[in-house]
């Protein structure tokens, strides 16, 4: 314990210049190789998450938050028992780290390696008992299902075609392009604003057969030829209105002209 | 009043033409009468009277099937036999004469004076000018309340109590989309759901209802509100105020610090209502809160009804426009 926490120190020490990430980058320990799974995650962690997960992972809500590295304010929730899930999750899809604790965390390019994901991912499951990764297998999911429940529960926010759109307050993500197990763990985790839908809500085959529908959203059959961004009616309309329409007057022109000559 | 004078005037005017025809000098050769396209224009504005009169007939006929179709094709067709009879009027009975040179220079008033008799005499085809006038004047009309029937849609202004009327008793238990009573257990504070009032209908307005759980210390009830969220399970119609539309959106903040609050919100244009304040608007054109449904849990934990909703389910119409329960 004691041994963990002088590390934490000193990498604290070591990332006082660069505070807050990611804008400064990723706070990482000099011989990342030499290093076991748990202790590099450790360092990341020391080096990149306490500002706002707090030293331990005991989350920093309210009179603590003074106590991130350098002068950065930190806000953020405890990760002590969230697991592996929580952290493959948020890792993977580059929702972590966040520069602004306010900011909604969006899906960008990861900052960190896939070794790191994965040293990072088994610190944060070794904090606490919790859930691990999910391991859906949405070949066995059911099509027709995965709509009618992809549309009671998920396309009010992320649009029947998984293309995503706004909430007030916050902008809901497309599902172009996520992969199952992140299908999976967000249904459980409920990121942000999301409601969190439990075994009881959504059984794991029903979890199935929505990721079914969601990898068939990622690949739709155009049948017309043109998908228009599958984005529904209303750009489809102006598309036909705008073809139509200027079509009618090019007609419209040409007969005036015959007449006219 | 005024058009009745008007009326006056144009058939005073058909008499006093007659006379005028008279007199010797024509400037247009006189057309020959054709009873033949006559007919056809009556014919055909008769047919555009019927058809808007049709529209009205199939307006006023709820349970029809194909209504809108009906609605379109009786519209649509009212207005091509009203644009064939005015082509027919213009073409065949309208006798027309091209004048090559410009026009002639305003100070001239012995020209002008043929102009007019030019315009005047161009109607001498026609022999049953109040017919067509007659005809004209029903398919105007029946055109003309056919364009102010919709207006009706914009809901009821006397009886609003249908508005009212809800499946939704004292004591009915809130079941799923299968038909599964609901257990307060089993509404976790995660997620939202979807109930309906049990064996009612499905498809009716006021069935709908979505169902939240909030810590009940978070709860700002308006105080006749206090007992209507048992274990702080709170019940909302599913119908948006402001354009009808299903609320299909709960924003549930994961972490609520960094987040904004807990909200219902429509995907149609953005109505974001708030549940722990009983369904007020914080945003969107929304002008009025969401209904909320009174709830109680009975003694074997199931969600049951506590009474009808706080006020009218459904957009607002022009007749409901408050949000609270008639006195």
């Amino acid at each position: 314990m004691r041994r963990a926490a002088l590390t934490a120190l000193a990498v604290l020490a070591l990332a006082s210049p660069a505070q807050a990430q990611p804008k400064e980058g990723i706070v990482r320990p000099a011989d990342e190789r030499g290093k076991s799974r748990l202790e590099l995650g450790r360092e990341l962690f020391a080096g990149n998450c306490v500002t706002c997960h707090g030293t331990a992972g005991q989350g920093m809500i309210g009179r603590e938050r003074r106590l991130g590295s350098g002068k950065t304010e930190g806000l953020g929730p405890p990760l002590i028992g969230v697991g592996a899930r929580a952290a493959d999750f948020y890792l993977r899809t580059g929702r972590m780290p966040l520069g602004d604790p306010y900011d909604e965390p969006e899906r960008r390019r990861p900052l960190f390696s896939e070794r790191e994901i994965g040293a990072l991912t088994a610190y944060v499951a070794s904090l606490g008992d919790g859930p691990g990764i999910p391991h859906p297998s949405p070949e066995g999911g059911d099509l027709h299902e995965g709509l009618s429940l992809f549309t009671e529960h998920c396309a009010g926010c992320h649009q029947v075609v998984g293309r995503g759109g706004v909430v007030t307050g916050a902008r809901v993500p497309p599902l172009e392009d996520s992969t199952p197990v992140q299908i999976a763990e967000a249904v459980r985790l409920g990121p942000y604003l999301m409601p969190r839908f439990s075994d009881k809500d959504i059984s794991s085959r029903e979890l199935d057969s929505i990721i079914a529908y969601v990898q068939r959203t990622q690949h739709p059959k155009d049948q017309g030829g043109w998908g228009i961004g599958n984005v529904g009616p209303i750009p489809e309309g102006m598309v036909a209105w705008f073809l139509a329409a200027t079509s009618f007057v090019m007609l419209c022109l040409l007969l005036g002209q015959r007449v006219r000559g | 009043m005024r058009r009745l004078a008007t009326l006056l005037a144009i058939l005073l005017g058909v008499f006093r033409r007659r006379k005028r025809t008279e007199e010797p000098r024509r400037i247009v050769p006189a057309g020959t009468p054709s009873r033949g396209a006559e007919n056809a224009v009556v014919a055909l504005l008769v047919c555009a009277a019927m058809l808007a009169a049709a529209f009205t007939v199939v307006y006023a006929i709820d349970d029809l099937a194909h209504q809108t179709q009906l609605l379109g094709l009786a519209l649509g067709l009212s207005f091509a036999c009203l644009a064939a009879a005015l082509i027919v009027l213009a073409k065949r009975l309208v006798v027309s004469e091209e004048i090559e040179e410009g026009y002639p220079d305003p100070e001239h008033p012995e020209e002008q004076e043929e102009l007019e008799q030019v315009v005047r005499e161009s109607g001498s085809r026609i022999t049953r000018k109040r017919l067509l006038l007659a005809a004209g004047g029903a398919a105007g009309t029946a055109i003309g309340v056919a364009a102010v029937t919709p207006a009706l849609s914009l809901g009821p202004i006397l009886d609003t109590d249908p508005l009212y009327e809800t499946p939704w008793r004292r004591g009915r238990r809130l079941v799923d989309t299968s038909g599964l009573p609901y257990r307060a257990e089993d509404v976790s504070p995660d997620t939202f759901y979807t109930a309906f009032p049990e064996g009612a209908e499905k498809d009716e307005i006021g069935s709908p209802v979505v169902v939240v759980r909030l810590d009940p210390s978070a709860l700002r009830l308006p105080p006749e509100r206090a007992r209507w969220a048992p274990q702080g399970i709170l019940a909302f119609s599913k119908v948006c105020t402001h354009a009808g539309c299903a609320i299909a959106l709960y924003r549930k903040p994961l972490f609520p610090p960094t987040s904004p609050r807990p909200a219902l919100v429509c995907p149609c244009h953005y109505s974001t209502f708030d549940p722990a304040r009983g369904g007020e608007v914080i945003f969107g054109p929304a002008g009025r809160p969401l209904p909320q449904l009174p709830l109680e849990v009975d003694g074997s934990g199931e969600l049951r009804a506590g009474g009808n909703y706080s006020g009218p389910v459904g957009p607002s119409w022009t007749g409901v426009r408050g949000e609270g329960p008639r006195s």
